[in-house]
């Protein structure tokens, strides 16, 4: 198969997973019994002029496939609606909050990826002896706490007890913006870390007990090239793999953190719009995670034959 | 190629045998803890929303083994009744989605074809969606509490035991002990359902047990984030959503607390989980 036609067919698997996602996410507001007004207005006072505009804007007279196709334009243009708590456009509320969700994602993404790696490779290059064990241990027990666990334990030691860092906001300006999200991004990034150090560790294992690895290591290559060049090269495919699935997770669970940490990013956005019932808000933000993750999967689904040319070979290269 | 299978049996061996204490211990602990859940009005020393104004953010004494809550409430007291809702809520969970799980999997492995095709297709939409993000969007279709949430993870997790169910039905439908039932006339229902479906429930159930522990964390999560179970009732996610308030003022115990006791349980279930696929024999894909 060609290179063309496997990217070919790939978007097109793309495409029609996030179409059906996107039905998903526009129709389950039908599974809701009652009339479609009354729910967008919940907790609102149904004024005439309320009900008109809410009517008006979502078309909610027309039928339901129509409803869909004026949505999807919208959205695919950028337009999500409009916010019910906020009386904005919800591409502009949701784009305020945007850099801060995304600053604390990339920062627990780089830890993930420094503690994670590091722990599999080193716990692989011992494999069998104390240390293995102890990292293996380690990686299970970071593995269990959850991320609103690891908020207020960090709250209580580095913000309260020794006031280290800030508890609560996102700061201003960009460094003190990263100051107030190291925190934050430690607490996002422990449930994660279990899942990269596992996966290189077990993957560096399969790759050391390699014939090619022996082989390279009789020719007198230093154990340092060995491991650089043959073993972690090789081992690096399940770990991309891994970490697309890492984007969904730490964008979600970035909700918590946000809310134990009150920052203002989408995370704390969803989750207050779910409390105001501020529905248009949370259809947008649950359909852009989606989104995100589908686009990231699919984008290491192609990069990974490059990566690793053995894949391209198909599945029995391995 | 036999050096990569031999290496890695080697690996297991000692792992095995270091888990069988903490395999031990866990499960005690965890049958401990659902006793006391169970028995909780018995075992509890005070009701779980007692309030006692005088002795707020107590710390721990006699009367009072891990202290009291902003509203003088016994920590105690609400951690045992509060692993009514933290313990059920996950089980009813992982019961739906490893049924449904089980026989999409079995109609997906066992018939193959389109059925195979258009399931599998379903399970990459659904995938698409992480548990929590879809357990917060049924509280924002259907109201806060544990109902939807409940119903949204079980949908969530299903296709997670559906896949594995399908692969290992798909590679058990070609060995020989199948056929050989084949060709003594038994039905197709027959043999998938009494004779391979229990071949693969091994692995299923480890799987089902490391699920119950993310269940756990996910639907506490969402408690403390306010969406699922409602104050005054006692639960392990709200409690840690209470007490948050009087972390800044140097109270830790009523939120450290509920939040060790989560943590805890999730280790027990990991290494329960854990120690189960391990003798099983069975890796579990990811």
């Amino acid at each position: 198969m060609t290179t063309l036609r496997r990217v070919a067919g790939k978007l097109g698997a793309l495409l029609l997973t996030l179409f059906l996602a996107s039905l998903l996410v526009f129709f389950s507001r039908f599974l809701v019994p009652g009339d479609p007004v009354s729910f967008l207005l919940r907790g609102r006072k149904p004024s005439p002029e309320a009900v008109a505009q809410v009517t008006a804007q979502y078309g909610l007279d027309l039928p339901p496939w129509q409803q869909y196709l004026n949505w999807l334009t919208g959205v695919l243009q950028g337009d999500f609606g409009r916010s019910l708590q906020y009386r904005q456009d919800v591409s502009e509320v949701i784009g305020d909050r945007l850099p801060v969700t995304l600053l604390l994602v990339v920062m627990a993404g780089t830890m993930i990826a420094i503690v994670g790696l590091t722990a599999g490779i080193v716990a692989s290059l011992n494999r069998g002896k104390v240390l293995d064990r102890s990292v293996l241990i380690g990686l299970t027990v970071l593995g269990a706490i959850p991320s609103f666990v690891g908020s207020i334990v960090l709250i209580a030691v580095f913000a309260v007890q020794l006031g280290w860092f800030p508890s609560f906001g996102s700061g201003e300006g960009f460094l003190d913006t990263i100051y107030h999200l190291v925190l934050p991004s430690i607490a996002l990034a422990i449930v994660f870390v279990v899942l990269v150090g596992k996966v290189t560790r077990s993957s560096m294992v399969e790759q050391l007990g390699r014939e090619h690895v022996e082989v390279a290591t009789s020719r007198g290559l230093k154990r340092g090239t060995v491991i650089r060049r043959h073993v972690f090269r090789n081992s690096i495919g399940p770990i991309l793999t891994v970490s697309g699935v890492l984007v969904a997770g730490l964008l979600v669970a970035s909700s918590i953190v946000e809310a134990a940490f009150g920052l203002a990013g989408i995370g704390t956005l969803l989750v207050q719009s779910v409390d105001r019932l501020d529905f248009p808000v949370v259809q947008a933000i649950v359909l852009l995670i989606v989104t995100a993750f589908v686009v990231v999967n699919a984008i290491i689904d192609v990069l990974e034959p490059w990566i690793d040319p053995r894949a391209a070979a198909g599945a029995g290269a391995r | 190629m036999t050096t990569p299978t031999m290496a890695m049996k080697v690996l297991r061996a000692p792992r095995v045998r270091r888990s069988s204490t903490t395999f031990l211990v866990s499960a005690v602990f965890l049958g401990v803890v659902t006793l006391a859940a169970i028995f909780a009005p018995l075992v509890a020393p005070y009701p779980p929303n007692q309030v006692d104004l005088l002795n707020v953010q107590a710390g721990p004494s006699p009367a009072h083994w891990l202290g009291t809550d902003a509203l003088g409430r016994d920590t105690l007291s609400r951690m045992i009744f509060g692993g009514r809702t933290a313990l059920l809520a996950p089980l009813l969970v992982v019961v739906f989605s490893t049924t449904v799980g089980i026989l999409l999997g079995l109609l997906a492995g066992w018939r193959g074809g389109w059925i195979d095709s258009v399931l599998g297709r379903i399970f990459d939409v659904i995938f698409a969606f992480p548990a929590l993000l879809l357990a917060i969007m049924a509280v924002a279709l259907f109201g806060k509490g544990l109902v939807a949430p409940i119903v949204a993870m079980s949908i969530a997790y299903a296709p997670f035991v559906a896949r594995l169910t399908r692969s290992l039905i798909a590679s058990e439908r070609s060995r020989p002990y199948v056929a050989a039932y084949r060709v003594q006339g038994f039905g197709g229902a027959f043999i998938a359902l009494r004779r391979v479906l229990p071949n693969v429930m091994p692995i299923v159930g480890a799987q089902s047990t490391l699920n119950f522990g993310y269940v756990l964390a996910e639907l506490a999560a969402l408690s403390f984030l306010g969406l699922g179970v409602q104050a005054p009732t006692a639960d392990w996610g709200a409690m840690v959503n209470e007490a948050q308030a009087g972390l800044i003022g140097g109270y830790f115990l009523p939120a450290l607390v509920p939040a060790i006791g989560i943590v805890l349980v999730v280790v027990a279930v990991n290494v329960i989980g854990e120690e189960l696929s391990d003798r099983i024999g069975g890796e579990i894909p990811a």
